[in-house]
């Protein structure tokens, strides 16, 4: 009850929505590393990725990796990488690379492999050349899959920012991490309530974006998607 | 190497907390996700509600919520059942789906055989449906066990040590050993849940592993559905 009202008040200081440890700045630093690290992993995970589901070279490899990286830890990975690598900004960012990979590269690879076979067979009949293939048959067809492996790799990488708020990262996360070092709960509720808010904007602007990938399917033939 | 028999003890003592910790949310989201998924796939129309609550859920960052559980429940925010409440939301929420779909698995003239031989249908929810559902239901368990291993140890950031506190620890003294040790340890147990659920499965559906069905083009799909479930921080 007090704790809700506590962290209400937390949220409608005017002193917390200005400056650079103000929710806006906070805000979009988060935005920021999240746009950016996404970006570095999708331009080397989804080619790859579209690659293996191609090819089907590497594909047991390629699920074998992403399944083990599931199992691993990300604070230990992250904590592992940024002291390997050097404390700062960039480790950090090059660990949030690494951890948006696997759902990208299974995004990009299942989603071509959900194409079915007689599609790819009969474009190739009519005398397609691979490159078309990939570009005008199997990625129209797996773009949903494949936006969906970005949808999956965002979300990763905002709560993984907000834990790696830890390693000395900006964004959100430092409300938590830093109410926690001075025990001020409003603080951290209310940055968890902001980081929450964003996951959810997020996913439902994604959600729409699948939908719309969806739709924009070449033709309308019933899936098992 | 000598880090690890020289603190052995703090590493077991740490190792056996992320074992209870991860056991009580996998246990209980199964027990309570369960009865949900059969609903679910009773109901059509309740199914995709309860998928998206479910998904949604999901969408939730791990720390955050750690950190909003105390806040709503009244506890005090060190309490380790605050990570045990917040992981159970995720396993319900995972298992849900794979639940429903395990049920949905379930050829119907097999129910209907079983109605027509005589089965009440409280029988026939827990000695047909219940066994024929038991491989998806496994596969999900898996999913929702090495999610919940790996998610135990963020909760070392709210005070709530586990093999997480090795990664912190390490962190803070600038010791990779010590991180090394714990991303390793907290691999073993993730095996651990898995070979414990294996041989569960072997066990008691003995059925399951004898025929397999050759790779349809469902297992891609679902292969990259468990991994969106799983995996996340």
């Amino acid at each position: 009850m007090s704790v809700f009202s506590e962290t209400v008040d937390w949220l409608t200081d005017s002193t917390h929505w200005s400056g650079d440890d103000g929710i806006p700045h906070r805000l979009i630093e988060h935005v920021g590393y999240t746009a950016e690290t996404v970006a570095i992993a999708s331009v080397i995970a989804i080619p790859l990725g579209l690659w293996i589901g191609h090819t089907g070279r590497f594909r047991t490899l390629a699920v074998a990796l992403t399944g083990a990286m599931r199992a691993l830890p990300t604070l230990g990975l992250l904590t592992g990488i940024v002291l390997f690598t050097g404390i700062g900004l960039t480790p950090a960012l090059i660990a949030l690379v690494v951890l948006a990979i696997p759902p990208l590269l299974a995004g990009a690879y299942s989603g071509l492999e959900s194409v079915d076979r007689q599609t790819i067979d009969a474009a190739r009949a009519i005398g397609m050349t691979e490159w078309q293939i990939l570009t005008k048959v199997e990625i129209p067809l797996a773009l949903s899959l494949i936006v969906g492996g970005v949808r999956s790799a965002t979300l990763q990488v905002v709560a993984t920012a907000t834990v790696a708020a830890f390693v000395s990262l900006g964004g959100l996360g430092r409300y938590i991490i830093d109410g926690q070092a001075v025990r001020d709960y409003p603080q951290m509720a209310a940055g968890s309530v902001v980081v929450v808010a964003l996951a959810l904007v997020l996913d439902g602007i994604f959600a729409g974006l699948q939908r719309l990938a969806l739709r924009s399917r070449p033709s309308l033939v019933p899936t098992s998607a | 190497m000598t880090w690890l028999f020289d603190n052995f003890d703090y590493v077991w003592s740490l190792t056996v907390r992320h074992v209870w910790l991860s056991a009580v949310p996998i246990v209980l989201g199964f027990v309570i996700a369960l009865p949900i998924g059969w609903y679910a796939n009773r109901h059509p129309r309740l199914r995709g509600t309860l998928l998206s609550a479910g998904s949604i859920l999901y969408t939730i960052p791990s720390l955050p919520l750690f950190v909003i559980i105390p806040g709503i429940v009244g506890l005090g925010i060190l309490s380790p059942l605050n990570v045990v409440i917040a992981l159970t939301i995720y396993a319900v929420a995972i298992m849900v789906r794979s639940a429903s779909d395990a049920f949905g698995s379930v050829s119907p003239a097999v129910l209907d055989s079983a109605s027509a031989a005589g089965f009440s249908p409280v029988q026939r929810a827990f000695r047909v449906e219940l066994p024929l559902a038991g491989p998806v239901l496994l596969a999900g368990l898996r999913v929702v066990s090495v999610s919940t291993v790996s998610l135990v140890s963020v909760g070392s950031l709210i005070g709530v040590n586990s093999l997480g506190s090795l990664f912190t620890d390490g962190y803070n003294r600038n010791f990779m050993t010590e991180i090394v040790i714990g991303v390793g340890a907290t691999v073993v147990v993730a095996l651990f849940f898995d070979l414990v659920l294996v041989v569960l499965g072997r066990v008691l559906l003995p059925w399951a592993s004898a025929s397999r069905p050759v790779r349809s083009t469902v297992t891609p799909m679902m292969s990259f559905a468990q991994h969106l479930r799983g995996g996340r921080v």
